[in-house]
């Protein structure tokens, strides 16, 4: 194989351009329901600065509005985040060497899904110039988005804002249906997962746990019962 | 709801999400091995994403006839594979619509 050349910022920027449109669409719809569930537009603001992920903080903000514990909050960020940790880890495996301790304590702020994706699928090692590129353009549409979809929270007609309610589920759909179609155990997870939030959603008694706890007890549940019924084939965590 | 609750609310959110990512960067210099831990966190972002998408989507548009098309339409672009930000757009397109149409008949 040639010597490649090192990834530069510009291209870190080019491949970011698809995520960041993507997040600001994604981001004005949670800023319109952040500030429906009552949240000011500075707090759902310095909640997509400092978060970065939209599952936490949809989760963070139901929890916010229904004035959960704090434990709670730790605990649903915790199992819903986890996801993370192995994307960190198999990051690791990709970065070239001038990544020190200081440079791994600032990128791992801003590892998303699709950034995670991105840097997964390029060839060869990645440089902090690239890695820089490919962060700061969806960090700052992610909250620019949830800025303007707050603000326009303010002032949008209530149709409007109902009907855009939609775009954060609309997202989430669109990131459980492909694989779901390809992939037995994502079905079977998600089918499950599905079932047990109706389960809560409906049943008396069961209607009174609250919505960060529903979230992790679904989550841990579906995901036990798919490692344990459909265990991955290797190579299989990289592709998704 | 006052600022200081707020603040460490979103303190808690970032401090916990922040150190989920960071720490396996910082401490683990090895692959995880196991086949169930690799398949568990594997699922776990469907199964949350599935969890906190239904039943709730069908109240995240105001009216539930709304929501329910909304739903449908972003069913129907996910599994032509359009991209995250065409079946968030359509999903609220097709939502806002309905709610127009829906009080007519």
């Amino acid at each position: 194989m040639n010597e490649q050349k090192d990834l530069s910022f510009a291209e870190g920027l080019k491949d970011a351009v698809p995520i960041a449109l993507g997040y600001l669409s994604v981001s004005f719809g949670f800023g319109i329901m952040a500030v429906q569930a009552g949240i000011p537009l500075w707090a759902a603001v310095l909640i997509s600065l400092s978060n970065v992920t939209s599952a936490g903080q949809v989760a963070g903000v139901t929890i916010i509005s229904a004035a959960g514990g704090y434990f709670e909050m730790a605990l649903t960020q915790f199992i819903i985040n986890l996801r993370y940790s192995l994307m960190s880890l198999s990051l690791t495996q990709k970065l070239d060497k001038t990544f020190k301790t200081p440079a791994r304590l600032g990128f791992s702020f801003c590892i998303t899904d699709e950034i995670f994706a991105v840097s997964s699928g390029k060839g060869g090692h990645i440089t902090k110039k690239y890695l820089s590129g490919l962060m700061a353009l969806p960090y700052f549409t992610w909250s620019l988005g949830t800025f303007l979809g707050a603000f326009a929270g303010e002032i949008l007609p209530e149709a409007v804002k109902n009907a855009l309610g939609m775009a954060i589920y609309g997202m989430f759909i669109a990131i459980i249906v492909p694989p779901l179609k390809k992939n037995k155990g994502v079905a079977a997870v998600v089918i499950t997962s599905v079932a047990l939030s109706c389960l809560f959603a409906y049943v008396p008694f069961l209607k009174n746990v609250s919505g960060g706890f529903v979230i992790i007890i679904c989550g841990i549940i579906a995901s036990l019962a798919g490692a344990l019924l459909f265990p991955i084939k290797e190579k299989e965590d990289e592709e998704t | 709801m006052n600022t200081t609750t707020l603040l460490l609310y979103i303190g808690v959110m970032a401090g916990v999400t922040y150190l989920i990512r960071m720490l396996p960067m910082l401490v683990f210099r090895k692959k995880i091995k196991s086949r169930f831990v690799k398949s568990f966190l594997f699922y776990v972002p469907y199964a949350v994403l599935g969890a906190m998408t239904i039943p709730a989507v069908f109240s995240a548009a105001g009216s539930m006839g709304a929501s329910l098309t909304g739903f449908v339409i972003a069913v129907v672009a996910a599994l032509l594979n359009g991209s995250l930000t065409v079946v968030a757009l359509l999903a609220s397109f097709a939502a806002y619509i309905a709610s127009w149409l829906i009080p007519l008949f």
